[in-house]
């Protein structure tokens, strides 16, 4: 079991995340954040498998992974 | 003649262009950078050369050979490229070689900010390098004075043999106005330094060297006297100013560049009040307009006031150097990118005039 | 659930940067935070900052690493200069195109060739970022800039100047590497390149070099996504990743 969770204040929603995970569940939501900026989200977390790259990828240090 | 709207830093560059500038090389910095960037494109067009140099060094020294051959060249910068470029310019007034330099002012020092100053002043008037030489350096105001002031800096540069800078804020580089643009200059009507440029021989066949290192200590005493003397007759002759309701004033401004807008509205609106408030508007700021501070009647004159986008303030000292005590010289100033504003300018002239002796 | 992944200690958790989006800058910064973080190294660091987008969060204290940031193309100087007063320190300096490899590249030449313990990161995004997107001695062939609109051409500017190859042929260097940004893969690369760097520095084995080919999206004028596709697909061409040197 295993999940992200993505800052809402620091992503700016470069979609890095989006291409890396290799389970596509990430996707740029609706929400935009205070900055202007439309963030991303996991749209599935019963499939993250922990694996970082999502994190490892972000500019923004913006991912935190929990297994 | 039609009206163009352009932006400063593109104006200036296409007056270089019409003034028959046909090599530039700059390098980035905020915020002249549209000057390299449109002369990228133009220069090629007029057949001229575009280099953008490694560096500043790099760019005034590139500057420094080309006008060495005859051909108007020019560089662009800020403040922090001005300082590394002050040592081409140190020789390109010691081997005497025009070139035009332009400064567009951000605040200071070092990188400081990207907003517009007048922060330059004494560095770009006092110090174009070791030696005690000097460049003639102009301020325009608008962006159709600083169109203006361009194209004349390359005929200045040419027939004192000297570069000339000429310094405006980033608010006039940056802002759009209408202006007219001059005539394009045909090149062959320009001077041709064939007494003195390097592709050609003098006339008993010998080789033309430039060089800056001079053996002869008497000899070098000599070249240092003649560019005294070129100080002098710039002093003497070539001062510029705008004299703005002098005859009757009481209270006289003086300030030159976006500042001198906000002054001289100032200064119309003061008159409305019945003060009688005038303006000096320095336009060449080296040589220094002595002449239009030595015609003021100080038995009428009663306060100066100088105001600059500069603190600590530059301006000041020659203003204060030349009134030589005939009236108190008042400072109004901001800086770091702070923009001094009419209504300050009235209040702080109003509030003074109240409180100022001899005054009805 | 135990968290695996977290942000690195020398960057606030709540506090963004201000590069663009998609910007490489971010991810070196964290990479390098990583690194600092993992060998204990906070106290010791010293960074030297450039002119240039490069020092933009460190100038606001963003980022927890002393600091100073010098005029434009001199990082390398000032960093050679205080590794030698300070060799038990570590000290790097972290520089982009304009700064490392136009105004500063004498400096760069005789730094890589005086060597020491020092480390340099030089950020590779092919234009002058901060001014708006002028042309950069790395810039490509056929790279449309501010400054060579029509696109960058052999006849009147040079080859796009590779620095790894050039610092490769001094004596001094001992480990000189390109690496990318494009993918998560590369990026681990990318960190790894930067321990190896910081740990030779640590046990005194030489001068180091880790040149990161690293996106512009806003002066590339393409999506971050699209950039990192750009970097893999034409950058990588020009700029060859690899070791260039490494004394074993």
């Amino acid at each position: 079991m295993a999940k992200i969770i993505i800052s809402e204040n620091l992503c700016k929603g470069c979609s890095l995340c989006v291409t890396q995970c290799p389970k596509n569940i990430i996707k740029i939501s609706n929400k935009i954040n205070s900055k202007g900026y439309t963030i991303a989200e996991q749209t599935d977390d019963t499939q993250c498998t922990g694996c970082t790259l999502c994190a490892i990828v972000c500019p923004d240090s913006a991912i935190e992974v929990y297994k | 003649m039609e009206k163009i709207f352009l932006k400063g830093n593109d104006a200036m560059a296409e007056a270089a262009i019409r003034a028959g500038c046909r090599f530039f090389a700059g390098y980035p910095i905020t915020p002249q950078n549209e000057i390299p960037e449109y002369l990228s494109k133009r220069l090629p067009e007029v057949n001229g050369v575009f280099i953008q140099g490694e560096s500043e060094i790099a760019s005034i020294s590139m500057v420094y050979g080309v006008a060495s051959t005859g051909i108007r060249s020019m560089t662009s910068s800020s403040g922090p490229g001005l300082c590394l470029k002050t040592e081409g310019i140190n020789f390109l007034v010691a081997a005497e070689i025009p070139a035009v330099i332009i400064d567009v002012m951000r605040a200071g020092p070092a990188i400081g900010g990207i907003q517009p100053a007048q922060q330059d002043y004494t560095f770009i008037t006092g110090g174009a390098g070791p030696g005690g030489v000097r460049c003639f350096v102009l301020a325009p105001y608008t962006v159709q004075e600083a169109v203006d002031l361009v194209y004349e800096a390359f005929d200045i540069a040419d027939k004192f043999r000297n570069p000339v800078i000429v310094m405006v804020d980033g608010a006039i580089g940056n802002m759009m106005e209408n202006i007219i643009l001059p005539e394009l200059r045909e090149l062959d009507t320009l001077p041709q330094h064939e007494d003195w440029k390097i592709t050609k021989r003098d006339a008993d066949g010998k080789a033309r060297i430039i060089q800056t290192y001079i053996h002869s200590v008497i000899g070098l005493e000599e070249a240092n006297k003649r560019m005294a003397e070129k100080y002098k007759i710039w002093e003497d002759y070539e001062q510029r100013y705008e004299a703005i309701m002098l005859e009757d004033a009481e209270i006289v401004v003086t300030a030159y560049g976006i500042v001198a807008r906000m002054a001289k509205a100032a200064v119309k609106e003061l008159r409305k009040e019945g003060i009688k408030v005038g303006m000096i508007r320095p336009i060449a700021i080296y040589p220094f307009p002595k002449k239009a501070f030595d015609s003021l009647d100080y038995g009428r004159v009663k306060q100066i006031w100088d105001i600059e986008l500069s603190i600590p303030s530059q301006m000041f000292r020659d203003v204060d150097y030349t009134v030589r005590g005939r009236a108190p010289v008042y400072q109004l100033l901001r800086s770091g990118g702070m923009m001094t504003s009419k209504e300050s300018i009235i209040k702080a002239i109003r509030e003074k005039a109240l409180e100022g002796e001899n005054y009805e | 659930m135990n968290k695996v992944y977290e942000k690195p200690k020398l960057i606030p958790a709540d506090l963004s940067n201000s590069w663009c989006p998609g910007c490489g800058h971010g991810t070196i910064h964290k990479l390098i935070a990583n690194t600092i973080d993992t060998y204990r190294m906070k106290e010791e660091t010293i960074m030297i900052s450039p002119v240039g987008c490069g020092t933009m969060n460190t100038a606001t204290g963003w980022f927890d690493c002393n600091s100073v940031a010098c005029a434009h193309g001199r990082a390398s100087a000032a960093a050679y200069a205080i590794k030698k007063c300070y060799p038990d320190r570590l000290v790097f300096a972290y520089q982009g195109d304009g700064d490392l490899a136009s105004i500063g590249m004498a400096e760069t030449i005789h730094t890589a060739n005086r060597g020491g313990n020092l480390t340099i990161i030089f950020v590779n995004n092919g234009n002058f970022g901060m001014t708006g997107g002028q042309m950069a001695p790395t810039s490509l062939i056929g790279q449309r800039t501010t400054t060579s609109q029509e696109g960058r051409n052999f006849k009147d500017h040079g080859n796009p100047i590779g620095v790894c190859e050039l610092i490769a042929t001094l004596e001094m260097p001992k480990y000189v590497v390109r690496v990318s940004l494009h993918d998560a893969k590369h990026v681990i690369q990318t960190q790894k390149a930067i321990e190896k760097a910081f740990r030779m520095q640590s046990e005194g084995k030489g001068f180091s070099f880790v040149e990161v080919l690293s996106p512009c999206p806003t002066n590339w004028k393409m999506s971050p996504v699209e950039s990192m596709k750009h970097i893999n697909d034409v950058v990588i061409k020009t700029y060859p990743l690899g070791v260039f040197k490494e004394d074993k």
